[in-house]
C-alpha cells in the first residue's frame, strides 16, 4: 500500500520588496513511497528537501499539485494522528522539562492519559534520555534536543515518521543509535521518510532514495539497484608496500596505505594481476568488483562542481 | 477539539507563569498598591478615591502591557522558533491553535488581575478600615478591565498572526491609546461634515472603545454603574474580541510557515 503519494507538488515563493519576483523552491514533484520502507530524500543544502516536508506537513501551501499521506489529504487531522515529524534543527518550549513537553505533545496527539506516562518513559529510554526527563529543555545540548525531537515524533506510535536531517547535531554514537532506531521502526512495520545530505547514512539505511537538486527530482530508485552496476573494473588489495612493475604495465591505479596496497584495474586483466602477485609471493587480501556507490550516483545526478560543495559522506 | 484548545491554553498559561517578566510585573503592581497606601495616608478625606484610582489604573496598565507584550509573540515567536512545526504536524487545526493561545493568555491576565485586585482591596481596607457598599462597584470596574484585556489580547494576536513582534507591539499599543480616546474621536466625528465625517465616524467605530470600559473614576467617586452599561460593554467586548480573533484565524489559516 502507498504511504505517501505526491502528485505534481510545486512551490513558488514571491520574493523581493514588492513580492513580485517568483522564486521556485520546488518544481513539480511526483513521488510514491510504499508502506514499510525507509525512504531517503537526498540533496545538497537548499535543494528543496525541507520545502517538500513542509508541504507534506501542511505548514506551507503548494502553488500547484497535491499529496496524499496514508490515503488522506495533508490537512486531515485523522492522518496527522498517525504520523510523526521531526523538523530540521528542532527547538522546543525551553521552559518545559522533557517529560512535560512529551506530555503536552501526547495530549495534542490524543494519547490516552492512562498510557501517556508509560509511553513517555518508554520513548525517553528509547532515545537514550531516561535520566533527564525532569530537566528543563533550556539546559539541553543540541544533540539532546535532537533526541527529544525524535522522541516526540515517535511518542504516539505513528505509522509513518518524517525526519528532517535526523542526524544533525549528533555525535558518531548518537548517529549510530538513531540509525538503529530507524531500523527498529522499520522492523515494527512503520514507514520512515527522512531527508539528509549525509550519503553514508542513506546508503546504510534506505530501501529506496530520491535525489533532489535545485527543487527538481533528479532520480529515484532502490539503493541496491543504484549501487549494483559494475563498471568492468576490479579492486585488488594485498599486503605489502610495493607494487610489482608487471601490475603497472596492466594499467592498474595503485594506492599504498600503511602495509596494504589497493589497485584498481580492468576486469579483463584480473587473472594476470593475481598471477603477478603470486609470482612476487605477496599475500592477497581481497578481489572485489568495483560497484557504483550511492555517492557516485548522487554526483552523477548533480553537476560535478555543485556536488563537491554539497556532499558530505 | 475542545481538549486540544484546553491543552494549548494551559501550555500558554504555563509559559506565561514561568516567564520572569510576568512575576516582575505582578511584584511591580503590588508595589504600586503600596504606593497607593502611602498617597492615601497623606491625602486628607480622599484616601479611598486615590487608592481606587491608582490601584485600578495600575491593574489596567500592567495588564495591558502584559497582554500586548506577550500577545504579540504568541504566534510570531512560535513561527520564528519553529516550535509551531511540531504542534501543527499533529491533529491540531490552525484555528484551534489561535483560540487556545487566546484563552491561555486571557486566563493568565484574569489570574494576574485577580491577584492585583486582592492588592487593591487590601489597600482599600487598610486606608478605610472597613469596606463600604459602594466598594462592590470596584468589582464592576475590574470586570470591565478584564473585558478590555480580552480585546487587547485578541488584537495582539491578530497583529501577531501576520506581522513582526515589533510592528505588532506598535499597532496594538497605538490602538490601545486611540481606543482610550474613542469617545473623543466620536465627538470629533460628529463635529465634522461630508467625507471627513464619514471617515472619522468609520475610524471611531473601528477602533476599540476603551473609554466606555473605563469606569474607574466614577467608581472611585462611589457612583453606581448601570446594568445596561454592564450588558452593553459585555456584548461589545465579546463581539469585538471575537471579530479580531476571527481575523487572526483567517490570516493564519492561509499563512505559509516558512
Amino acid at each position: 500500500m502507498t504511504a505517501i503519494e505526491i502528485l505534481g507538488l510545486e512551490k513558488t515563493y514571491s520574493v523581493g520588496f514588492w513580492r513580485k519576483k517568483p522564486k521556485c523552491a520546488l518544481k513539480p514533484l511526483h513521488l510514491r513511497v510504499e508502506e514499510g520502507e525507509i525512504f531517503g530524500f537526498l540533496g545538497p543544502n537548499g535543494a528543496g528537501k525541507t520545502t517538500t516536508l513542509k508541504l507534506l506537513m501542511g505548514l506551507v501551501f503548494p502553488t500547484a499539485g497535491s499529496a496524499r499521506i496514508l490515503g488522506m489529504e495533508v490537512d486531515d487531522p485523522r492522518m496527522k494522528a498517525q504520523i510523526g515529524f521531526l523538523p530540521e534543527q528542532p527547538y522546543f518550549y525551553d521552559y518545559l522539562t522533557a517529560r512535560e513537553l512529551l506530555n503536552y505533545y501526547g495530549q495534542l496527539s490524543g494519547v490516552a492519559s492512562k498510557e501517556r506516562a508509560h509511553k513517555i518513559d518508554e520513548v525517553l529510554q528509547r532515545v537514550g534520555l531516561p535520566e533527564v526527563g525532569g530537566v528543563q529543555l533550556r539546559k539541553f545540548s543540541k544533540g539532546m534536543l535532537q533526541r527529544v525531537g525524535i522522541a516526540q515524533a515517535i511518542l504516539h506510535d505513528p505509522k509513518l515518521v518524517f525526519f528532517d536531517e535526523p542526524m544533525s547535531g549528533l555525535d558518531p554514537m548518537g548517529r549510530r543509535e538513531v540509525r538503529d532506531l530507524m531500523e527498529q521502526l522499520k522492523q515494527e512495520g512503520k514507514t520512515v521518510f527522512f531527508s539528509t545530505h549525509i550519503l553514508s547514512d542513506a546508503e546504510a539505511l534506505c530501501d529506496r532514495v530520491a535525489i533532489i537538486h535545485k527543487g527538481e527530482l533528479r532520480g529515484v530508485g532502490a539503493v541496491a539497484d543504484l549501487t549494483s552496476s559494475v563498471h568492468g573494473k576490479v579492486e585488488i588489495v594485498w599486503q605489502g608496500t610495493t607494487v610489482p612493475s608487471s601490475l603497472r604495465a596492466l594499467g592498474a591505479e595503485c594506492h599504498v596505505t600503511g602495509d596494504t596496497v589497493r589497485a584498481v584495474l580492468s576486469e579483463a586483466n584480473q587473472d594476470s594481476a593475481i598471477e603477478a602477485l603470486r609470482r612476487e609471493r605477496l599475500r592477497l587480501i581481497s578481489v572485489i568488483p568495483v560497484r557504483t556507490s550511492l555517492e557516485d550516483y548522487f554526483v552523477q545526478k548533480l553537476q560535478p562542481s555543485e556536488a563537491v560543495a554539497g556532499v558530505r559522506s | 477539539m475542545t481538549g486540544r484548545i484546553v491543552h494549548i491554553a494551559s501550555n500558554t498559561f504555563r509559559e506565561a507563569v514561568r516567564d520572569r517578566v510576568l512575576y516582575n510585573l505582578i511584584a511591580f503592581a503590588l508595589l504600586m498598591s503600596g504606593a497607593a497606601i502611602l498617597v492615601g495616608q497623606i491625602s486628607i478625606e480622599i484616601e479611598r478615591l486615590v487608592v481606587i484610582n491608582l490601584g485600578l489604573t495600575a491593574v489596567s496598565l500592567f495588564g495591558t502591557v502584559i497582554a500586548i507584550f506577550i500577545g504579540i509573540g504568541l504566534v510570531s515567536k512560535e513561527i520564528e522558533r519553529r516550535t509551531l512545526y511540531t504542534v501543527l504536524s499533529r491533529p491540531v487545526r490552525r484555528w484551534e491553535f489561535i483560540v487556545g493561545k487566546f484563552f491561555g493568555l486571557a486566563g493568565t491576565l484574569v489570574v494576574n488581575a485577580f491577584f492585583m485586585a486582592i492588592g487593591v482591596f487590601g489597600a482599600l481596607l487598610y486606608v478605610s478600615r472597613h469596606f463600604q457598599r459602594a466598594d462592590s462597584w470596584v468589582l464592576v470596574a475590574l470586570y470591565f478591565i478584564i473585558l478590555e484585556f480580552l480585546i487587547i489580547t485578541a488584537l495582539a494576536l491578530l497583529f501577531s498572526s501576520f506581522s513582526s513582534p515589533l510592528l505588532s507591539a506598535v499597532f496594538a499599543f497605538a490602538l490601545f491609546v486611540i481606543g482610550s480616546f474613542a469617545e473623543d474621536l466620536r465627538g470629533f466625528a460628529a463635529m465634522t461634515h461630508g467625507l471627513m465625517r464619514w471617515l472619522a465616524t468609520g475610524a471611531a467605530y473601528l477602533v476599540p472603545n476603551f473609554s466606555a470600559l473605563n469606569v474607574i473614576s466614577s467608581v472611585a467617586h462611589q457612583q453606581a454603574v448601570s446594568r445596561e452599561l454592564i450588558l452593553y460593554n459585555t456584548a461589545y467586548a465579546l463581539i469585538y474580541a471575537t471579530m479580531a480573533l476571527c481575523g487572526a484565524v483567517l490570516i493564519f489559516e492561509h499563512r505559509n510557515l516558512k
